[in-house]
This record gives structure tokens, C-alpha cells and sequence, in this order.
């Protein structure tokens, strides 16, 4: 699993490529502490290059959305391919992360 | 039948994916139920490696086998009896903050699975899961 990281305006966006599964998420886990450490509250994660999630990738996204909320932090999801949204669909978590076509879009809204 | 049996550590998880999405290949499934056995053998395979071997190493073994249009697989291990489906189901309903985190994993192997089933035998865990390619897979 690649993270790339890069700034647009007010958001920092993580782009993930490969598999976010129990082997991978603590790695995206660590990066998005030490994102936050350094005082980061705007995250965009665009899934364009994710091919999989499992619990535990949906667990690290949560966790980090519970994280952001007191800090009046946002996190939004863009780009998701369809096994991946279909995980979201399943678990009711797009009903709680905001889900966008394109990070373009997600800043539109945003 | 096809057999994969390995120490059962999380090091062990990719290998026994590479296993089942060679089955799901074998047999001609589609993309999506091999992308579907995949997450719920994830899924199974940690809560085992997670709650059965609290005192110690062990195995844990994965089949395949032709069940009619799809694939039958069992999931093995000798550790402690554990029954996954007995973990509670996550509260989808709750808040956000509140969400299941344990009940996740075995929330899906029901939702994604044709039929799922556990037994203890002897000293043995045994999970059974069937598959098979599902219509709306658009």
C-alpha cells in the first residue's frame, strides 16, 4: 500500500494505492497520527488507486474521523473504486464519511 | 479440494489470500465474489489469529472445494474453541462514535457469504463458507 502526500489549499490529501487491509492499516494509521501531530485538521483521502478494504481500513478511517471532530477537523473520501464502495455501502459507513467522485468535487462542496 | 495449511499468524494472511483468489480463478467466479472471498477470508483469519491462540502457536488450515456453481471453503485452526459467529453484530445504527469496532469483520462474512457455519470438532475450530456468483454483481 503507497501513500502520497500533497497540499490543496486547506486540505492535505493522502493518496492510497493498493490494499488497505490488517497487514496495511497500521502503516496509513501511523502516517495519519503523525499528520495529525503536526496539527493537520482537513485530510482528503483519494482512493483512486485502492483496489481493496477490509474492517481494519475502515476502522483507521473512523478513528481518525472521531479524532478530527472535536478539533472541528473534516475528513472526506473521493475517487472510491467499486469493491471499495461496496464495503462502504455494506457497513453504513458512507452514511458517516462523507464520499466524493473526485477531490475537485469534495472542494467544491467543502 | 485444494489445502493451504500455515502457522496461524498474521503473517500467514497474504498467502492464504494469494490461495483463495487462485480458487476463486480456478472455478471461473467473477471478479466481485473473488473480491468478496478475499475480504471474509481476511475477516475470518484475523478474528482467529486475534481471539484462538491466546496461549501459544498453532495452525490453521483453508479448503476449497466445488460446491455446484460455486466454491465451498473451510477454515480450520487448533485453537481454543471460538465461535466467530457468536461475536456480537456492530450497532449500524448507532453514532459514529459508538460504531462496533470488533463486530465489523464478522458482519460482512455473514452479508457476503451464501451460507456461513461453524463447528467445533474435537480439538478443532471449523468454519464453513459458501460462495457463488450473485446476480446484481453490477
Amino acid at each position: 500500500m503507497d501513500i502520497n502526500m500533497r497540499k490543496e489549499g486547506d486540505f492535505t490529501v493522502f493518496s492510497i494505492s493498493g490494499r488497505l487491509d490488517a497487514m496495511t492499516s497500521p502503516d496509513l494509521e501511523k502516517q495519519i497520527g503523525e499528520w495529525m501531530e503536526k496539527g493537520g485538521t482537513m485530510l482528503a483521502m483519494d482512493m483512486a488507486g485502492l483496489d481493496y478494504i477490509s474492517s481494519a481500513g475502515l476502522r483507521i478511517i473512523l478513528a481518525a474521523a472521531k479524532k478530527l471532530r472535536p478539533k472541528d477537523g473534516k475528513i472526506f473520501l473521493a475517487g472510491l473504486k467499486k469493491p471499495v464502495m461496496e464495503v462502504f455501502k455494506i457497513s453504513g459507513f458512507d452514511a458517516i464519511i462523507p464520499i466524493f467522485d473526485t477531490v475537485e468535487a469534495a472542494r467544491e462542496k467543502i | 479440494m485444494s489445502i493451504k495449511r500455515l502457522p496461524a499468524r498474521h503473517e500467514s494472511l497474504q498467502e492464504f489470500i494469494a490461495f483463495i483468489s487462485e480458487c476463486a480463478e480456478d472455478k471461473g467466479l467473477s471478479d466481485e465474489t473473488a473480491g468478496r472471498m478475499e475480504l471474509v477470508l481476511e475477516e475470518a483469519l484475523v478474528n482467529i489469529f486475534n481471539y484462538a491462540f491466546p496461549l501459544g502457536e498453532g495452525w490453521v488450515e483453508v479448503s476449497c472445494v466445488d460446491d455446484g456453481p460455486g466454491l465451498l471453503i473451510e477454515i480450520r485452526d487448533n485453537g481454543i474453541s471460538f465461535d466467530p459467529l457468536s461475536l456480537p453484530d456492530p450497532d449500524l445504527a448507532s453514532d459514529a462514535s459508538d460504531r462496533m469496532i470488533g463486530g465489523l469483520g464478522v458482519y460482512f462474512m455473514r452479508k457476503m457469504t451464501e451460507r456461513i457455519l461453524y463447528h467445533r470438532d474435537g480439538e478443532t475450530n471449523s468454519l464453513t463458507l459458501g460462495f457463488t456468483d450473485r446476480g446484481d454483481s453490477n
